[in-house]
C-alpha cells in the first residue's frame, strides 16, 4: 500500500542505509506531502531514527537519495528543522533553557553574529507555545524528561522552518501536554508547513496525523491515514517480525559484502 | 618573603615579561581547554600534549636553532599527526578510542624522548634548555620567545571570542549544528587546531608531561562555580592566569626549578578547593544542606512528640524529662539533646532542671506538625485509597516538606476534617 503525494515536500528515492555494513533500511522509496502532519510509526529498532537521521544528512547513505522541496538538503538547510531524540545530548551541560532555545536561531544568524533582542523574543514566544515560559532561566540539568523534550521542541519552533523532522518529541511527555503540543504541530501544518514526527502512540496518531508512514526495516505502507491505518497493515508492521530481512542483514554484515554494488 | 615582595613589585623588566608570558599562556590554554573539557576530550588533549615533543625535537634537528616559531610549527605538525592517527586507528580497526589514544600517546612520546636524548648527547651547544619543554620553564619567556608565544595566545583568545556561540553548540549538540547548516566540519577543524595550538604554546610554561592538566583542570574547577558556559570559560581563564602567575614566581625564586609541576599543583589545589567549597555543587555545601535538613527533621519530630505527650495527659505546657520523651519515641540520646538545645535557642522550648517545656511558639509549631501528619494520612487514604495502616510511614517524611500553600489546599480539599484515619483528632 503506497500513495504518492501530489505536491511532495520530501522524496525518499530507493534509500538504503547501513550501520557497519549491516543494512537497517531497505529500499525506502516514498514521497511525503507538503502542509501535512506526518507520522512515522513502527516497532523499536524499525529504523525510524535512522530514517530521520538519513534525511538530515547525519548518516552516510548506502544508496539512493533524499530530496526536500525538490532540492538537495544543502540547498534548503535554512528551511529545515530537527528535533533529535532527547538522549542525544548531555543535559548536564552548563547552560540555561533560553540559551538552548536560542540555538534554534543560530542557523539564521550565521557565523560570528550574536543573537539579537528579536531572536530572544522569538525564543521566548516559542517557550510560551510549549508551556515552558516559567523555566526560561532554569538550568537544563534541572528539567524533567518531558520538560527537556519541550525545550527541544521550542528550539525547533524557533528555527521558523518550512519542514520539521522530530524524533519521538513526546517521549516522556504526559498525555495532556502531548495533545496540546500535537495541536500546535497541527497548526503548523495548517499554515502549510510540513511536520514529520516519529511517534509511538497509535491512538493519538490516529487522532492527529494526516499521513502515516509504516516502517519496519522496509517501507510497509505510506499514505493518507484512512488508507494506511488498517488492522492488516498494522499487523504487518508490528506483528510477525520481519525475521528474514534481519537475518539477511546479519549475513551481509558477516561476509562484508557491500550492501549495494557500486557499478 | 623578601623574594616575594621583590617579585611582586615588578621592578625588573624580565620579571614583567615572564609574568605576562606565563599568564597569557596558561589562561589561553585554560580558555581553549574549557571546550576540550565540555566535549569530554581530555584524553585526546593528553595525547596531543605528549605528541608535540617529537615535533619540537625534529624541528630543532632540522633547523639547528631554538627559534620558537620553528619549534611551534614542528610541534603543531606532530600534534595534528597524532590526532589523525588516532582517528585513522578508530575508523579502520575495531580498537576503541581510548586504546588508540594510549597507543599513539606512548609511541609519539617515546620517539620524542629518544630524539631528545640523542640531541643532548650530540654536544650541540644550542640544545641547552630544550629539555625544559618536558616540565616547562617560564623563565625562558623573554625576548622573541615571549613575543611569539604571546601572539599565539592572543590569537587563541580571539578565535574563541569570535566563534564562542559556534563552539558552544558544537560542544552541546553537534548534529543539530550540522542540520541547521553551520559548517561543522570546519568548526571542528578550527577547534582541534586551537586545541593543538594551546598545547603547543602552553608547553613552554608547563611542559608536555603535565600539559593536559593545564588544559582540563581550570575548566573542571570552574564548572563547580557556575552553570553558564560563558562564565565558566572566563573563570577557567582567570584560574589559569593565577596558576601562571604562581609559576612565574617559582621560576623567579628558583630559576633551575621546572615550572610545570608548580603551575599544575596550584591549579589542582584550586580545583580541590572548588570541589569542597563551591556553592551548590561543592561537597561541603551539599553536606551542609543535608545536615540542615536532618536538623530540621529532628527538630520538627521532637516538637511533634512533645505535643503527643501533652495530648495524652491534656497538659501541653507541663515540663517533660528526657526519659519521658524517649518513652514516647526513641531518639539517639546525643541527637535528642542537641536537638532540644537548638529548639531552645530558636525559642520553641524552655528548660529548667533538665526538664523541657513548650513556649507558645513551640506549642503552635508542634501542633502544626501533628496536623500536617494527620492531614496527609487522611489524604492518602481518602484520595489514593491507601489502607490506613500503610499511611503512617509516608506521612512521617511528607510532613516536613509540606508548604503553607499546600497545607491550605489540603485543608480545603478535605474540608477541615475532624479526625485522621486512625480516629485521632486533627488539631487546628
Ligand atoms: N549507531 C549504530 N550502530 C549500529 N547499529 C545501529 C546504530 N544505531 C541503530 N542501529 C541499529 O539499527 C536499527 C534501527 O535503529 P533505529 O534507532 O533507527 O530504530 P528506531 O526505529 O528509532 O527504534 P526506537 O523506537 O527504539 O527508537 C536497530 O536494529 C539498531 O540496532
Ligand atoms: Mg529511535
Amino acid at each position: 500500500m503506497k500513495v504518492e503525494a501530489t505536491n511532495p515536500a520530501v522524496e525518499f528515492h530507493d534509500l538504503t542505509v547501513s550501520y557497519d555494513k549491516k543494512p537497517v533500511l531497505w529500499n525506502i522509496d516514498m514521497t511525503l506531502p507538503q502542509g501535512a502532519l506526518i507520522g512515522i510509526v513502527g516497532p523499536n529498532g524499525a529504523g525510524k531514527s535512522t530514517l530521520i537521521k538519513a534525511a538530515m544528512g547525519l548518516l552516510p547513505l548506502g544508496s539512493g537519495y533524499v530530496r526536500l522541496f525538490n532540492q538537495s538538503l544543502d540547498e534548503v538547510r535554512h528551511r529545515v528543522s530537527y528535533v533529535p531524540q532527547r538522549e542525544s545530548v548531555d543535559w548536564d551541560f552548563p547552560t540555561s533553557v533560553l540559551d538552548v532555545v536560542l540555538m534554534g536561531r543560530y542557523g539564521k544568524l550565521g557565523l560570528f553574529r550574536r543573537p539579537s533582542n528579536t531572536d530572544k523574543e522569538i525564543a521566548m514566544n516559542c517557550l510560551k507555545k510549549v508551556g515552558m515560559e516559567a523555566f526560561t532561566k532554569r538550568q537544563i540539568s534541572q528539567l524533567s524528561g518531558g520538560q527537556q523534550q519541550r525545550v527541544f521542541l521550542a528550539r525547533a519552533l524557533a528555527q521558523e522552518a518550512d519542514i520539521y523532522f522530530m524524533d519521538e518529541p513526546f517521549a516522556g511527555v504526559d498525555a495532556a501536554t502531548e495533545s496540546a503540543l500535537l495541536g500546535i504541530l497541527q497548526g503548523l501544518a495548517k499554515e502549510g508547513k510540513t511536520v514529520v514526527v516519529v511517534h509511538h502512540d497509535l491512538q493519538s496518531a490516529a487522532e492527529f496525523f494526516d499521513w502515516i508512514v509504516l516502517l519496519n526495516l522496509r517501507l510497509v505502507a505510506c499514505g493518507p491515514i484512512k488508507d494506511v491505518f488498517t488492522n492488516k497493515l498494522l499487523q504487518d508492521t508490528y506483528g510477525g517480525k520481519l525475521t528474514v530481512l534481519a537475518e539477511v542483514g546479519e549475513l551481509v554484515k558477516n561476509r562484508e559484502i557491500p550492501s549495494r554494488e557500486k557499478y | 618573603m623578601e623574594l616575594f615582595f621583590e617579585f611582586f613589585s615588578f621592578q625588573d623588566a624580565s620579571i614583567i615579561s615572564v609574568v605576562i608570558g606565563s599568564i597569557l599562556l596558561t589562561s589561553s590554554s585554560a580558555v581553549v581547554g574549557t571546550f576540550t573539557f565540555l566535549k569530554k576530550k581530555a584524553l585526546l588533549g593528553d595525547a596531543v600534549a605528549h605528541a608535540v615533543l617529537p615535533g619540537i625535537c625534529l624541528a630543532f634537528i632540522l633547523s639547528g636553532t631554538k627559534n620558537p616559531l620553528i619549534l611551534i610549527i614542528g610541534a603543531f605538525i606532530t600534534g595534528w599527526l597524532s590526532l589523525i592517527t588516532i582517528d585513522f586507528i578508530g575508523s579502520r580497526t575495531k580498537l576503541k578510542e581510548d586504546t588508540a589514544i594510549a597507543l599513539v600517546l606512548s609511541v609519539f612520546f617515546g620517539v620524542g624522548i629518544l630524539m631528545l636524548t640523542s640531541i643532548q648527547h650530540s654536544g650541540n651547544a644550542a640544545q641547552t634548555g630544550l629539555d625544559s619543554f618536558l616540565f616547562g620553564n617560564a623563565a625562558a619567556l623573554i625576548g622573541t620567545d615571549l613575543i611569539v608565544f604571546a601572539f599565539v595566545s592572543l590569537v587563541l583568545f580571539g578565535v574563541v571570542s569570535l566563534l564562542f556561540k559556534e563552539m558552544k553548540i558544537l560542544a552541546f549538540d553537534p548534529s543539530f549544528a550540522q542540520v541547521i547548516g553551520l559548517p561543522v566540519k570546519t568548526l571542528e577543524l578550527v577547534l582541534t587546531s586551537i586545541t593543538v595550538l594551546a598545547v603547543v604554546t602552553g608547553i613552554q610554561a608547563v611542559g608536555v608531561v603535565l600539559m593536559a592538566a593545564m588544559l582540563i583542570t581550570p575548566a573542571a574547577a570552574a564548572r563547580f562555580w557556575t552553570q553558564n558556559v560563558l562564565h565558566m570559560t572566563l573563570i577557567a581563564g582567570v584560574l589559569g592566569a593565577f596558576s601562571g602567575l604562581a609559576g612565574a614566581f617559582v621560576s623567579y625564586s628558583a630559576p633551575t626549578m621546572p615550572t610545570g609541576p608548580w603551575i599544575v599543583m596550584v591549579i589542582s589545589i584550586i580545583a580541590l578547593i572548588s570541589f569542597f567549597l563551591a556553592p551548590k555543587r561543592g561537597i561541603l555545601s551539599r553536606n551542609l544542606q543535608q545536615r540542615s535538613l536532618r536538623h530540621l527533621i529532628m527538630d520538627e519530630n521532637l516538637l511533634k512528640e512533645l505535643y503527643h505527650i501533652g495530648e495524652k495527659d491534656n497538659t501541653p505546657f507541663k515540663e517533660r524529662s528526657i526519659a519521658a520523651i524517649m518513652r514516647e519515641r526513641f531518639f539517639p540520646e546525643g541527637q535528642l539533646k542537641s536537638g532540644l538545645i537548638r529548639l531552645k535557642r530558636k525559642g520553641f522550648l524552655v528548660n529548667k532542671d533538665g526538664r523541657w517545656k513548650f513556649t507558645q511558639l513551640g506549642y503552635e509549631k508542634g501542633q502544626r506538625m501533628v496536623k500536617l501528619h494527620r492531614l496527609w494520612e487522611l489524604y492518602l487514604s481518602e484520595y489514593l485509597k491507601i489502607a490506613p495502616d500503610h499511611v503512617h510511614e509516608d506521612a512521617e517524611t511528607i510532613e516536613h516538606v509540606i508548604t503553607p500553600e499546600l497545607e491550605a489546599r489540603l485543608e480545603k480539599m478535605l474540608a477541615f476534617p475532624e479526625t485522621d484515619p486512625h480516629e485521632k483528632k486533627i488539631p487546628y
